[in-house]
């Protein structure tokens, strides 16, 4: 049986399914000492994170409680009783609940009601670390699986084994999520907006995110159609990658820069910087995590990039958080958060976050070639107040003899009013369209909503009139615009986008091989 | 020649070195290189006044005379600011103060 849904990463899976929204399974033991050992250090370090992100959103009373469970798990004395037990052959589980009931029934045995009351809190320590413990069994997907559910946790694919193959199908989902993100620059296949299904997912099952489906239960003729489809797949990828060397050219000559879209420090390790023409867009959001990273985090980061980059262009946007992007701590919630406090909105009414982002960029900048921009840019008085906000660092560190460097500031091209009215922006160094929410804000779709998927497209006449109309003011001024959005890397949406003017596209690293080579074919 | 120093103090908070006046606790302690213990009578058991499953587990209410001692590099230092420490309640009213 075959199930439509909508692609969200390219690429073929074949392998066991493995359902996501099943419930917890039991703590698996395993097979020695030593990864027993592991396993409880990590389900503690699990615990732990956890606990710290609840803190930065809690107040008060809770975070008092907060800090002193996190306190608590962090005191080697508490978990040194269970890793004695584990080296006499218990399991981790076993180990960690004696150990626990232990201390636990040392509180209660206090003869003060205070003391005695935080017997409950212990409990609820030892239940912290046991629940990671008994996911980690869960998260024991076979190699090469198929991970089937609902919704999918970015966490959950960042813990999951890709070498192996394996995909993502999902009932709802969303192909901007930040786990379609990553897929696409992984090249892990991923489907989404399946719908719901009276199966319950056994057995082995055929993803085809190329096109964006799901076969349960297939037939032998089923199998053998997917084999060719996918090894026809393959075949085209591995012609693309000669076309990974070579500069970004069309057929009728016109040189396209073609950069990548990166998010983490980490993700340039796996590319060949001759293989791109810079980063058109590094996103900083994942970088702020779970907890807001300090200035000099920061800036080991972006210097990381930049000194990779060599003399090639890195533009690194400040934290575009808020839309479908919350971290706790910073943004706030709302009704309606793609038209919410996000992007700029949010970082000009949190300047003692913003200011740390903005020491570290000026930091880096001495390092390479840095670009920064600004995102959800609506009006020209934000992007001043930004610049403004720049203006200052630089003094501030000039006073104080520290290394830095006044970056080109740019400015995100998707709210609809600048690429409406780009003439506010005539002193911004250059302009980035975003066309995922240029796209969404135009056609008024929300871009993780699977049910108007179909409205969310950039080759709409309305979205490319503007990307045109953008581009051409751009070269009118002499100002660089580039696109960084999800289909600057789409071989069907490349011909339109080099039709409406653009030269220069940033793309998912994935992506690069399949972009250049559909590059070459486009007659412009 | 390595440093040492030692004091006693009185808990005067409600409900003695409990959850959260443990955590600021610990975390000063830590915050010194010296070597800090602390005991709720003389002549001990002494607890590792850096862990905060020690310091709990030393079960210390209101009205206990609370001994600190420490060896080491800012033994004194370490010694004095955990006492300060409790005589301020822990600066657990500062806190509601600023809660509220």
């Amino acid at each position: 049986m075959r199930i439509e849904g909508i692609p969200a990463s390219a690429g073929y899976a074949e392998g066991p399914l493995f359902d996501l929204d099943g419930p917890p399974v039991a703590y698996r033991g395993k097979a020695s000492t030593t990864e027993e050992k592991a396993a409880l250090k990590s389900a503690i370090d699990k615990a732990v994170s956890r606990l710290t992100a609840l803190a930065e959103t809690a107040d008060g009373e809770a975070a008092g409680i907060l800090e002193f469970h996190i306190a608590m798990l962090q005191d080697d004395a508490l978990s040194v009783p269970a890793f004695a037990a584990i080296g006499s052959g218990e399991p981790a589980d076993a180990a960690w609940r004696q150990a626990l009931d232990a201390e636990i029934a040392g509180y209660e045995a206090s003869d003060q009601d205070y003391f005695q009351a935080r017997a409950a809190d212990l409990r609820d320590i030892r239940d912290q670390v046991l629940r990671a413990l008994s996911e980690d069994g869960e998260a024991a997907a076979p190699p090469g699986a198929i991970l089937y559910g609902t919704d999918i946790a970015p966490t959950r694919f960042l813990e999951t084994d890709w070498s192996r193959g394996g995909g993502i199908a999902l009932k709802a989902g969303s192909t901007a999520s930040h786990v379609a993100m990553l897929a696409r620059s992984r090249g892990v296949p991923m489907v989404v907006g399946l719908g719901a299904s009276a199966d319950s997912p056994v057995g082995v099952a055929l993803l085809d995110a190329e096109h964006g489906g799901i076969v349960l239960s297939p037939s032998p003729a089923e199998v053998e159609a997917f084999r060719q489809s996918s090894s026809a797949f393959a075949a085209r990828q591995g012609k693309a990658q000669t076309f990974l060397a070579q500069p970004a050219i069309t057929r009728a000559g016109t040189v396209v820069r073609v950069q990548v879209n990166i998010a983490d420090p980490s993700d340039v390790d796996g590319i060949d910087i001759a293989s791109c023409d810079g980063v058109g867009l590094m996103r900083t959001e994942f970088l702020f995590g779970k907890v807001l990273p300090d200035e000099e985090t920061q800036y080991r980061a972006y210097r990381k990039v930049l000194e990779w980059a060599g003399g090639k262009p890195v533009t690194i946007r400040t934290v575009d958080a808020g839309g479908d992007k919350p971290l706790p701590g910073f943004t706030v919630a709302e009704t309606n958060p793609f038209l919410g406090l996000r992007g700029i909105r949010l970082s000009l009414t949190r300047p003692d976050v913003f200011r740390v982002q903005i020491r570290a960029l000026l930091r880096a900048a001495v390092h390479g070639n840095l670009k920064v921009m600004f995102p959800m840019i609506a009006t020209a008085e934000e992007y001043a107040l930004a610049a403004a906000l720049f203006a200052e660092e630089q003094t501030g560190l000039a006073s104080r003899g520290v290394a830095h460097k006044l970056p080109p500031l740019g400015i995100m091209v998707e709210v609809p009013s600048v690429a409406i009215a780009p003439e506010a922006f005539a002193d911004v160094a250059f302009l980035s369209i975003g066309s995922n929410d240029l796209t969404q804000y135009v056609m008024a779709a929300a871009r993780d909503n699977a049910a108007v998927a179909h409205l969310n497209s950039v080759r709409h006449p309305a979205v490319l009139r503007l990307i045109a109309s953008v581009a051409a003011f751009g070269r009118e001024k002499g100002i660089p615009v580039s696109l960084c959005g999800d289909s600057g890397g789409d071989p069907a949406a490349i011909p339109a986008l080099l039709e409406a003017g653009l030269r220069d596209l940033s793309v998912a690293p994935a992506q690069l091989a399949m972009a250049k080579a559909a590059i070459a074919d486009v007659s412009v | 020649m390595s440093a040492s120093a030692e004091a006693t103090v009185l808990i005067t908070h409600e409900v003695g070195l409990h959850a959260r006046p443990s955590v600021k606790f610990t975390k000063l302690a830590k915050s010194f290189a010296a070597e800090v213990e602390v005991a709720v009578v003389a002549n001990g058991p002494w607890f590792d006044a850096k862990s905060i499953v020690k310091v709990m587990a030393a079960k210390a209410p209101k009205g206990t005379v609370l001994h600190i001692r420490a060896r080491g590099d800012g033994a004194e230092e370490a010694v004095g600011a955990l006492v300060d420490l409790v005589q301020r309640d822990f600066d657990e009213d500062r806190d509601h103060a600023r809660s509220a």
